[in-house]
């Protein structure tokens, strides 16, 4: 599990992407790198493309011009369903759980692109679809001590309060073991307390399971405390690309946040 | 008790892993199942932690400090401190870097055990401080990859340099073992102490084995008994209960999952033996309402159905007394069937033999609820200076109002004073470090002093009734405790504060705050207005309300024959709550009997100079710290006073 965490070479690299919904530009010309076990944010004000750009890198929209290289694979079009195989998971804006099942069931769907049995050795539990469900089981236990969330294994994520759903669905996300990690504001809605807790849980999976992860988050001060790296959008465009203390000076950042006319 | 039995705790653990060398020791619930290690293994885990130990220069005599939640292995490493002739000093996994200075500092701490990142770091903060401290082991390596401090080891690196010790030494455990003494000191419990430092207490092997041998007897315990390690480990409670009886009896120790997970934990493991303060079976009562109101009708009215049935004929059943009929036993059964055994089931209480209670009163409703479902729930009374077993309810003798006949091989003697002294072989050797403290708390004659005053009642059991040195005597020199009667009062969902008066005086009057939680929502259901606290507390029906309790305490105390003359004579309610903020409590909401004495001391005349109200004006604080001043003419109420016969007729 302790793979630690050296930064290395290019993971992901997002080319002079493009992507419009009718009229409407949502991304323009859009390079930037995630580099091997980095964890790398993406900020913007609203509407600036940022959700966009997850659902690009993971496959849920396919840009009309330029090229998303993920491990050394160019790709034009992915669907998400290749793109997790592929080793990427994510977390949404909006939390998408199974809000009748109990937090382990939700985890155990997270492992469901890894189980090789037939729907029927599943449903007769046969020696090696329970060798199999035992194996998965273990790991999502891992998970459930990970996030300390033990005391909730049972209790159906519709039941949880907010913060501890976020918590569930980033589990979620781990339970697939992904080499990228897409976070899409993790830490909306929450308070002060869960919102510590959530960066302690950003910064010991990329730290212990060596993640790579890309964010979107809000909350500039988390911002500027989680991340090596920093991609600033505004209104589809790059606006600037570096570390956070580069970013945090960058004229036209302050500019875009304080919002002077255009 | 045979002088071949094994008198020190590791000679115990040989004993059992000779014994029962297959039978569980120890469960821990992890990534989602309880591991089992058997007496053999839990026997090979102290040897590689013991060897590790010794080849990292610890010493006979050297104390080793154990912080964290009940975890196997630091249960373990305090049976390896105790192999090789070293004391344990467990802590309390809550407190604060400054308040774990002063202990490591008293008790000379050298190496430490801490359960994970968050004790490790209490501890190096402390390290500047207690320069004595020379090495940390943690347990759970999480977090703890970039710590390059050169005091810390894992255990696990511990224990590997310990297999290889005991590989170079074979001999060399069972030839420390063999150096141990029953009157080596097994384990210094800090006592928390309202005022001033903690004092720690010593205990040799000898006393706490002799206690734990007799506990067992008295229950019955063996090694299919069943624990749930869930109280902090630096109590006396969990030191004893837990750790020694398992030593004593062979039975098997379970740690929950982690802290959050206690009550499903209780669930699945059921537990034969429980021990908690009343605060536990409290939280346990309280979720059990709450899901109960939240329930359909039919389950609810099911449940209150049941429920009143139990009270009524389910204690009788449970002590086996005569008098209840056929058909009440056969509806006890069918509520067992319907209510009582599910309840059980999902609070992890359907195994349960005998459960515990003590440290402080229980209320009786409390009391009533988990044995009038058939929980042998019982109450007991200790100390940490005495391995806490003074006196203890013998299944069957089980009386709310007391704390059952002293233990075998327990003397209690009452002083003048009223106070309550023990001698027995479970009293302390010292306080650790402090001959003062020590020649103030045991007396020449070998007496141990409580400090708390109570009596023996008819039956000779013994009633706690208050801390000795708030203990007073009516004029007619009567016994007056207070808090003993303003906790009776309190039991009173109605009542939410009690201050009594009556030392040096001819009668017992009472100050009452009522509960405006409780109070509000009744008055509500009655159709009764008010606007605010003040008001609501002069509604003639409140006082009403109030005066009721009064005299039901009143009742009780008549037959007693040691408080008769303590019954309430005049009463009067509060115009506010009693606050911490104006200094009438103190932080952990005790009164300040003498504080509120003076500052109402109008108030304290005029109940005693039977005037029929009293006008007072009192300046209060509000939360945003402006003062303000409230005002009342506040009714001054009698209460009946009942003759000891009366409680027949009750």
């Amino acid at each position: 599990m302790s793979e630690g965490r050296r930064i290395g070479g290019p993971l992901l690299e997002v080319e002079d992407v493009s992507l419009a919904f009718g009229g409407v530009v949502a991304l323009q010309g859009v390079s930037f790198d995630v580099r091997e076990h980095e964890v790398r944010a993406i900020i913007g004000p609203n509407g600036a493309g940022k959700s966009s750009m997850l659902n690009v890198i993971n496959g849920v929209y396919h840009p009309q011009r330029g090229t998303v290289v993920f491990k050394g694979r160019r790709r034009r079009r992915v669907d998400p369903h290749e793109a997790a195989k592929q080793g990427i998971a994510r977390t949404f804006q909006n939390i998408a759980l199974f809000r009748g099942m109990s937090v382990l069931d939700n985890l155990m769907t997270g492992r469901n692109l890894k189980m090789k049995r037939n729907v029927l050795e599943q449903a007769l539990y046969l020696g090696p679809a329970r060798r199999e469900e035992l194996e998965h089981r273990e790991k999502v236990e891992a998970v459930i001590d990970f996030l300390e969330i033990q005391h909730v294994r049972r209790t159906p994520v519709g039941r949880l309060p907010y913060g501890m759903q976020k918590r569930v669905e980033l589990g979620r996300a781990l339970a697939a073991e992904p080499e990228l990690l897409l976070l899409d504001e993790p830490m909306a809605g929450m308070n002060v307390e869960e919102k510590q807790d959530m960066s302690r849980f950003i910064l010991d999976v990329n730290d212990q399971m060596g993640t790579t992860i890309v964010l979107i988050e809000h909350d500039m001060s988390v911002v500027m405390d989680l991340s090596d790296r920093v991609v600033v959008l505004d209104y589809g465009r790059k606006i600037a690309d570096g570390t956070p203390d580069e970013v945090r000076r960058d004229r036209r950042v302050i500019d875009a946040y304080l919002g002077v006319a255009h | 008790m045979p002088e071949d039995l094994p008198q020190t705790f590791p000679r115990l653990l040989l004993h059992q892993a000779k014994v029962r060398p297959d039978r569980p020791a120890v469960r821990e619930k992890d990534l989602g199942i309880w591991q089992v290690w058997t007496w053999a293994q839990a026997l090979e885990e102290v040897r590689w932690l013991a060897c590790g130990l010794a080849a990292q220069g610890f010493k006979r005599g050297d104390r080793l400090a154990v912080v964290g939640d009940n975890r196997p292995r630091l249960y373990w490493a305090m049976m390896a401190a105790q192999a090789l002739g070293g004391i344990p000093v467990p802590l309390y996994q809550d407190a604060v870097a400054a308040e774990l200075a002063f202990v490591l500092q008293d008790a000379d701490v050298g190496f430490a055990v801490a359960e994970d990142q968050e004790q490790v770091d209490k501890l190096l903060e402390n390290l500047t401080q207690c320069p004595q401290l020379k090495l940390i082991y943690y347990d759970d390596p999480r977090g703890l990859r970039h710590y390059a401090q050169g005091e810390l080891t894992s255990l696990d690196a511990l224990q590997a340099l310990g297999r290889e010790y005991a590989r170079e030494h074979p001999e060399f455990l069972a030839a420390e073992i063999e150096k141990g003494r029953a009157n080596d000191i097994a384990v210094i419990l800090y006592t928390s102490g309202t005022t001033g430092h903690p004092k720690g207490v010593a205990q040799t092997h000898a006393a706490l084995i002799q206690t734990a041998r007799v506990l067992v007897a008295f229950d019955g315990f063996t090694e299919k008994d069943e624990v749930l390690c869930y109280l902090p480990m630096a109590w006396v409670g969990d030191f004893l209960y837990s750790y020694a009886q398992s030593f004593v009896a062979g039975f098997c120790l379970n740690c929950p999952e982690s802290p959050e997970t206690v009550m499903t934990d209780l669930r699945e493991i059921g537990p034969t033996y429980y021990f908690g303060p009343p605060r536990v079976y409290e939280a346990i009562l309280t979720q059990v309402m709450i899901r109960i109101e939240d329930a359909g009708w039919l389950k609810r009215r099911l449940f209150h159905a049941a429920m009143a049935h139990a009270k009524r004929v389910g204690m009788s059943i449970l002590e086996g007394r005569a008098g209840v009929s056929l058909g009440d036993r056969l509806l006890y059964r069918l509520g067992g069937l319907l209510v009582y055994e599910p309840l059980k089931n999902v609070l992890g209480l359907s195994r349960i033999r005998v459960a515990y209670t003590g440290g402080e009163a229980i209320g009786p409703d409390l009391f009533d609820f988990y044995r009038s479902i058939g929980v042998n729930l019982k109450q007991l009374y200790g100390m940490t200076e005495t391995c806490v077993s003074v006196s203890m309810h013998a299944s069957g003798e089980v009386k709310l109002e007391t704390v059952g006949k002293p233990m075998p091989g327990v003397e209690v003697r009452i002083a003048d004073s009223g106070e309550v002294l023990v001698r027995s072989p479970g009293v302390m050797r010292e306080y650790h470090k402090r001959p003062d403290a020590t020649r103030e708390a045991i007396d020449t004659e070998g007496f141990f002093h409580t400090g708390d005053a109570g009596y023996f009642d008819g039956e000779g059991h013994l009633k706690i009734i208050d801390r000795a040195k708030d203990v007073g005597r009516l004029a007619g020199g009567a016994l007056f405790a207070p808090k003993y009667l303003e906790n009776k009062l309190k039991f009173f969902p109605y009542i939410k504060e009690a201050v009594c008066f009556g030392h040096g005086r001819d009668e017992v009057c009472a100050f009452v705050n009522i509960d405006m939680a409780a109070i509000g929502n009744w008055a509500e259901r009655r159709n009764i207005a008010y606007s605010g606290y003040a008001d609501l507390a002069a509604q003639p029906a409140v006082c009403e309300l109030v005066r009721e309790c009064v005299e039901k305490v009143n009742r009780d105390l008549a037959g007693d024959a040691a408080l008769r003359e303590s019954q309430i004579r005049r009463f009067l309610i509060l115009h506010k709550e009693l606050d911490a903020d104006d200094g009438e409590l103190t932080r952990t909401r005790k009164v300040r009997r003498r504080h509120i004495a003076e500052k109402y001391a109008s108030l304290v005349d005029a109940l005693y100079s039977g005037k029929p109200s009293c006008f007072v004006e009192t300046q209060m604080r509000f939360e945003d710290g402006r003062v303000g001043t409230v005002s009342a003419d506040l009714r001054i109420l009698d209460a009946k006073i009942y003759a000891p016969e009366a409680r027949k007729a009750a």
